[in-house]
């Protein structure tokens, strides 16, 4: 194993404390070799706690290797700025680059028309058995022999009626909008840029349903006219400069993967539109151990993030379900929320700082304090503001040593009634695990369907014992029956103490404790699970998930009402198969809980499937919202949900932000016109 | 009959059975194939739109209840698929019938419990709890006694269904029933739906309400056809009745005392008691609308109280839909009759016992007729309230504390209270004594057999133009028929020398006051029967009458005349709030139907055999007309005091009156009815004539002469106040 810092870590701190580029610097960013040594008998121990805590993202023995790829080479981008200064001396590395597992030409290891990486998918062999390919999670290169059954059970689908959708992108897209002073000014900025249809094509969009749909089509409407990589802050201040002066409009691109409609560009947009993507602004500048903060550029993913600090011992413990791909500035922008909140807490409890760039000029507080009174916090306009306002560019982050120990765990409970109650009792005795979620019937059986073709009859033996254990002499109704999964974190003695006190919890509420696999298998799923909606619209099922979050007492109608209304209304409109329609409770808070709905249909038989589907996923919103549930837990509003949040924060409510926005982007630069 | 119902539904059961788990709910996997309930349950907001078309007589859709321009077909179907409920019981055994198996259908989510486990879970809500600690904190009681207080209110109130019992009652109400009644019509379509109802969503029954005998027909109905037996909200009046009260009680009464205003427990424990019954879906929770029996015959407005205690649990989201299904009893006699006309009059009721009750056995020996029984089509709760309440409103109050409705929630429960007691009068069943009660009271002292045979058979015609659905005997002469209903009513008419007249008519000579009052009597029983049926023409009516006050025939002018003349009634009749334009192009609709007027150009004209129409109709409401102008005028009068309770207003109209009728003022007795009295109050407050004080001693009320004024004009040579903004809908 290597001690000290990487090298690209080495690098970014060290131009970090010579260009004292920030008096935020703290003096001990530089590395300090004793104490290092001091801990460098951790350092193996540490790597081991990473490979458990990464054990869910990936198998062993793929490392980042397999993701990095060479330096994109586009006939239209320029060579790499000089103006970066914590850049010059990694680039001259050449290690740094490698270092962003997202390269500038993100279509070559990721889909174009589909979720994550291009060689991850489900896909159904010749013998017609499910299959996950590729070699990046542990399903992959896995049979799933339950997988196909289920769907022809749950959406009435059937392996001879497959869709034909497009192979490769359409790119007959409409002519850039650019002219040429402006043009001429962005090449003079000395910053990456591309024109290619096919870069501009896969800004475009985010992952709501109706975008990938139109693109398996080949329909394709209004995208960006140029995509633009800076490399870091003032690459962005000067791009800001530049649409200001030329009146254009930018949106900025993290990873890519929001479900809000929020990238979608508006089809009125008669100004050049600039997607800025801050995928190559993913540098860690310093770590803070004394603070424990770390300062980091937007652009970095989630998995990255993870990664570089794990190096040196450290995690944000910040994991949304996106991780892989999502930036921390996309979860800045959208206040997104983490699957281990309960220990680490969501997006707005981690930030120390932000940086923002706005037509109006930069948006920074000038000390780290970690709490302050100065009147609203003026990172709570950031936060959530969806690109609205500006570009985050650098965000100091809270990070904290990895965790020592890791356990995962499941509990079965006789219905979902019971299942609640246990997660409002953890939530009330404020014991709650880093992650503990409850998956209704449908989900559990959903799970089984991605069950693993069995390795030996001595497991399928086991299996069926426990299968006959709870429901014959537990007496639980396999249609009514569910799961909870759950995340432990921590030092190992606290850990099974917390453990330990969660299974007494739920031994009160009828649940009994269902094995370490069973809660693997949960959070192993939560990555795996954003590839099978590819798999199902290449038969006929559309589907999306969608989240609110609700008060306690409300979240067992709110679940049953929205399932049912998904279920009258799929009847209404004429769909012609009982839809999926599930939920699962993944957060717990002290005053309620947040509630994940998995809804998918097969549209056979419907002539305009997506208008169809949008309509009855608006029902269900209006739903929640007449429930008791929150407009979004954490996917944000974008413009998926704009029309609702007038009533969701009051006239006067919607009117202060707008007048945020009328200061802070006068012209409306920032106009992908989400939210407001 | 119900045998063969039973059957039917059997092998519904079966077919349903063999689906097995929920995936496989649709069998073929198509929806259009079987959707429990869903099919026959219409969608409550469509039942709004007026239907012109025709429609396919024998498709559900032709037994839309809520159709204001309703087809003479539907009516005659409507009579096709009544089912005589009394024949089989004629023909087997009393006592097997009540010893059958009893076997009810359930709703789809129902954890089933005892009566007694039912009330431990409503003593331990939130709702409850709640109020008790409130109250110990109020008072200074410690909670454990308001708990015991709360337990024994419960214990007053609650149900404790027992089958035994059940089955006593099946035996018992078949020899009686059999007795007093020719036959009980049930539609058995509607018994269909509703049974798919209970399965599907907490059902709340709504039946008019007419005699003490309603809710035991009903339940005797519902045990007949193997569906759950209803939790009914009764008076506390009938624990009056010892063994009686604790009998209905076991049968699945639960009782509720008339007005507990005050009592935050009293409240807090009833409506959750009704809420938690409904959410479970233990069984369909019935009540009154109209709250108490309607002793004038007519519907009375709904009252809200109730209504929003059932709706909470869909307004709060914890339950995603019920029904609401109103059911139309139509009594050709009622076993009340004289005892209402009595009541109206100002003698009290009498309080309910069980010697009382032994004593009415006496009315066994009569013949009541036949009873139709109409169950109508379950109306979703959910569709009612989309896009008129926002449910969100119940976000920002935790869900156990007490709250009153908003405005808009209080709006919206009137106008579906307002709804369902249209959509009863919709589906009564009219006999031919109300056709002849109508003739006759408009030609009083008397007519004759032959005239009276003619005006009715003539007004017959008009009604079913008008919708009414008519159960005139076929294949029988109208003679016959004329002279069957006059001899089963000898208590109210009789015929001397040809002449048909009132009972009371034979001593004309020495008008006293008693006198007046004993042909009152007569007179209040007969218009208890014409009333049955005015719901029919009171569009139509209105319009007539808002035609021969104007002698415009300019739309505008009629259609003004016709929305103050609403407007005043509304107390009297139910309209639909907000339903202005519609009703008055339904009444105009009607008379053009029927052939009394015609449209050239934009103007409107009374046809030459029209004018026979116009004025019988106008003739039909004049009583009230004229009453209210003598009530209006009341408070006008010299002698009148400032300050005066409903009670003592009442008491003055009365006298006032009776020297009116006495000196020969006024044509009409019915003025004397205290019903009428009372909404004709209710009318000035809602025009702010009178205006209601609360006071240490009471509500006060106090004239506003000026506004009264007004009033009593516009009634008296109505005018045409221009509504700027219903004219400009038309």
């Amino acid at each position: 194993p290597r001690h000290g810092p990487a090298p690209a870590f080495a690098a970014a701190v060290k131009a970090a404390g010579s260009a004292d580029r920030s008096p935020l610097t703290p003096p001990h960013s530089q590395p300090q070799h004793g104490r290092m040594a001091s801990e460098e008998r951790e350092q193996p121990r540490a790597r081991q706690r990473l490979r458990v805590m990464a054990g869910h993202l990936r198998r062993p023995g793929t490392g980042p290797a397999a993701t990095s790829t060479a330096e994109p080479a586009t006939a239209t981008t320029t060579t790499t700025t000089t103006e970066c200064p914590a850049l010059e001396p990694a680039a001259a590395d050449g290690a740094a680059k490698a270092t962003g597992s997202i390269p500038r030409r993100r279509q070559e290891i990721l889909k174009w028309n589909g979720w994550g990486y291009r060689d991850s998918k489900f896909t159904f062999n010749k013998k017609g058995q499910g299959e996950f390919t590729g070699k990046r999670y542990r399903l992959s290169g896995m049979v799933l022999p339950a997988l196909k059954e289920w769907m022809e059970k749950s959406f009435g689908a059937s392996l001879e009626h497959k869709t034909t959708p497009r192979t490769t992108p359409n790119l007959d897209l409409p002519l850039s909008i650019l002219n040429e002073e402006c043009l001429k000014d962005i090449k003079d900025l000395n910053i990456p840029f591309s024109q290619d249809p096919e870069d501009r094509l896969i800004r475009s969009h985010g992952h709501c349903l109706h975008e990938i749909f139109a693109l398996r089509e080949g329909k394709v409407q209004r995208v960006p006219d140029v995509v633009i990589w800076p490399s870091c802050h003032s690459d962005v201040v000067k791009i800001v400069h530049l649409a200001s002066k030329h009146n254009v409009c930018i949106i900025p691109f993290g990873g890519g993967t929001s479900v809000s409609d929020a990238l979608e560009c508006p089809t009125d947009e008669k100004r050049t539109i600039v997607s800025l993507d801050t995928s190559q602004m993913n540098r860690i500048m310093w770590i803070d151990e004394k603070n424990l903060t770390a300062h980091v550029e937007a652009g970095i993913t989630g998995q990255d993030l993870e990664r570089q600090l794990s190096e040196y011992g450290y995690c944000t413990g910040h994991e949304p379900d996106s991780m892989e791909f999502s930036s921390l500035g996309g979860w800045v922008a959208t206040r997104a929320s983490g699957m281990k909140k309960n220990i680490y807490g969501n997006i707005e409890d981690l930030i120390v700082h932000i940086k923002m760039v706005t037509p109006r000029g930069i948006v920074e507080k000038s000390c780290q304090g970690p709490r302050m009174s100065t009147g609203p916090d003026i990172y709570h306009f950031i936060m959530g503001s969806e690109g609205t306002l500006g570009v985050v560019t650098e965000v100091t982050i809270k990070i904290r040593s990895l965790p020592e120990y890791q356990k995962y765990g499941s509990i079965v409970f006789p219905d979902f009634e019971s299942g609640v109650a246990c997660l409002r009792e953890v939530a009330r005795q404020r014991c709650a695990p880093a992650s503990i979620r409850l998956m209704d019937n449908t989900q559990f059986q959903f799970g089984h369907a991605l069950k693993p073709q069995v390795a030996s009859i001595f497991t399928s033996f086991l299996d069926g014992l426990k299968k006959f254990y709870i429901t014959k002499f537990k007496g639980f109704d396999p249609n009514e029956l569910c799961v909870t999964t759950l995340l432990f974190e921590g030092t190992r003695e606290k850990v099974l103490q917390q453990e330990k006190h969660v299974y007494d919890i739920a031994a009160k509420f009828g649940g009994l404790a269902a094995g370490e696999d069973n809660g693997q298998r949960g959070y192993m799923l939560t990555f795996v699970i954003a590839y099978i909606r590819d798999l199902g619209m290449d038969y006929y099922i559309i589907g999306e998930s969608f989240e609110t979050s609700a008060p306690w007492d409300r979240v067992l109608d709110l679940c049953r009402n929205v399932k049912e209304k998904l279920v009258k209304e799929c009847k209404e409109k004429g769909v012609q198969f009982i839809p999926l329609a599930t939920c699962r409770v993944t957060q717990t808070y002290d005053a309620g809980a947040c509630v994940y709905f998995y809804f998918a249909f097969n549209y056979r038989g419907i002539s305009d499937p997506i208008s169809v589907f949008e309509q009855i996923e608006a029902s269900a919103r209006e739903e929640i919202l007449e429930n008791g549930g929150s407009l979004s837990h954490h996917h944000g509003v974008g413009k998926l949900r704009k029309r609702w949040l007038k009533e969701s924060i009051s006239d006067v409510g919607l009117g202060m932000l707008k007048s945020v926005k009328e200061y802070v982007d006068p012209n409306n630069i920032f106009g992908n016109r989400n939210l407001l | 009959g119900p045998k063969c119902w039973r059957r039917v539904r059997l092998l519904a059961e079966g077919g349903r059975a063999g689906c097995g788990g929920w995936l496989a709910g649709w069998p073929g996997g198509r929806w259009a194939v079987t959707w429990p309930g869903g099919a026959a349950v219409d969608n409550g907001r469509r039942d709004y739109e007026p239907r012109m078309s025709h429609m396919a007589p024998n498709t559900m859709a032709g037994t839309t209840v809520d159709s204001l321009y309703s087809q003479k077909d539907t009516t005659q179907n409507k009579r096709e698929r009544f089912e005589d409920l009394m024949e089989e019981r004629r023909q087997s055994s009393d006592l097997r019938y009540a010893m059958r198996c009893y076997t009810p259908v359930v709703y789809k989510d129902l954890v089933p419990r005892t009566p007694s486990a039912l009330r431990s879970v409503v003593l331990k809500s939130d709702p409850v709890q709640y109020v008790i600690k409130q109250l110990a904190k109020e008072t200074g009681e410690s909670p454990d006694i308001i708990s015991d207080e709360a337990s024994d209110i419960l214990e007053k109130m609650g149900h404790s269904l027992r089958l035994s019992i059940v089955r006593f009652f099946a035996f018992t109400l078949s020899k009686i029933f059999k007795t007093l009644f020719h036959k009980v019509h049930v539609n058995e379509e509607g018994i269909q739906k509703l049974q798919q109802a209970i399965q599907e969503y907490p059902v709340v029954m709504l039946p008019s309400h007419r005699s003490y005998i309603d809710f035991l027909m009903l339940s005797y109905i519902m045990y007949t056809y193997d569906l759950s037996l209803p939790v009914i909200a009764a008076g506390m009046d009938f624990m009056g009745m010892k063994i009686v009260g604790e009998m209905l009680r076991m049968s699945g009464a639960f009782f509720i005392r008339r007005s507990f205003g005050g009592d935050k427990l009293y409240w807090a424990v009833f409506s959750e008691y009704v809420k938690t019954i409904l959410r479970n879906g233990d069984a369909p929770v019935e009540f009154f609308l109209e709250g108490t029996r309607s002793r004038t015959g007519k519907s009375l407005m709904p009252k809200l109280g109730l209504l929003n205690i059932a709706m909470e649990p869909f307004l709060m989201g914890e339950v995603f839909d019920m029904y609401l299904v109103p059911i139309s009893i139509s009594y050709e006699r009622i076993l009340e009759e004289s005892l209402y006309a009595h009541e109206l009059l100002g003698v009290p009721k009498p309080k309910e016992s069980t010697s009382g009750l032994l004593k009415a056995r006496k009315i066994l020996s009569e013949n009541f007729g036949s009873i139709h029984v109409y169950f109508g089509q379950p109306v979703s709760v959910r569709s009612l309230a989309t896009g008129i309440v926002r449910r969100s409103h119940y976000n920002l109050l935790p869900r156990h504390i007490p709250r009153k409705p908003s405005e808009d929630v209080h709006r919206f429960l009137d106008a579906v209270g307002h709804r369902l007691v249209v959509l009863q009068q919709k589906n009564m069943v009219i006999s031919p004594w109300v056709l002849m009660a109508t003739v006759i009271i408009q030609n009083l002292p008397g007519l004759t057999l032959t005239e009276l045979t003619r005006q009715t058979l003539w007004l017959k015609t008009i009604a079913e133009i008008f919708g009414a659905s008519i159960d005139w005997p076929e294949n029988v002469t109208p003679d016959k028929v004329i002279r069957s209903s006059l001899a089963l009513r000898h208590n109210i008419v009789k015929t001397i020398k040809n002449q048909v007249v009132l009972c009371q008519e034979d001593t004309p000579a020495e008008f006293t006051v008693e006198m007046i009052f004993k042909h009152t009597v007569s007179v209040l029983m007969c218009a208890s029967y014409r009333n049955q049926i005015l719901h029919v023409f009171v569009r139509p009516a209105l319009v007539a009458v808002a035609f021969q006050n104007t002698h415009s025939c300019k739309r505008e002018d009629i259609f003004g005349c016709f929305s103050y003349l609403r407007e005043v009634l509304s107390d009297e009749f139910v309209f639909l709030p907000g339903n202005l334009v519609k009703d008055f192009d339904e009444g105009l609709y009607l008379l053009m139907k029927s052939g009394a007027i015609h449209m050239s150009q934009a103007d409107l004209h009374i046809s030459e055999k029209g004018n026979t129409t116009i004025s019988f109709l106008s003739v039909m409401f004049e009583p009230f007309l004229e009453g209210y102008q003598v009530i209006f005028n009341y408070p006008l009068h010299p002698e009148f005091a400032d300050d005066f309770t409903e009670k003592s207003f009442i008491a003055a109209v009365r006298t006032y009156a009776a020297e009116l009728i006495l000196t020969g003022a006024i044509k009409y007795n019915e003025v004397l009815s205290t019903d009428m009295q009372k909404n004709a109050l209710a009318a000035l407050i809602r025009l702010g004539a009178v205006e209601k004080f609360k006071t240490v001693e009471g509500i006060i009320c106090k004239v506003n002469k000026q506004t009264l004024g007004r009033v009593v004009d516009m009634l008296a040579v109505p005018r045409i106040p221009v509504k700027n903004a219903a004219v400009a809908r038309l």
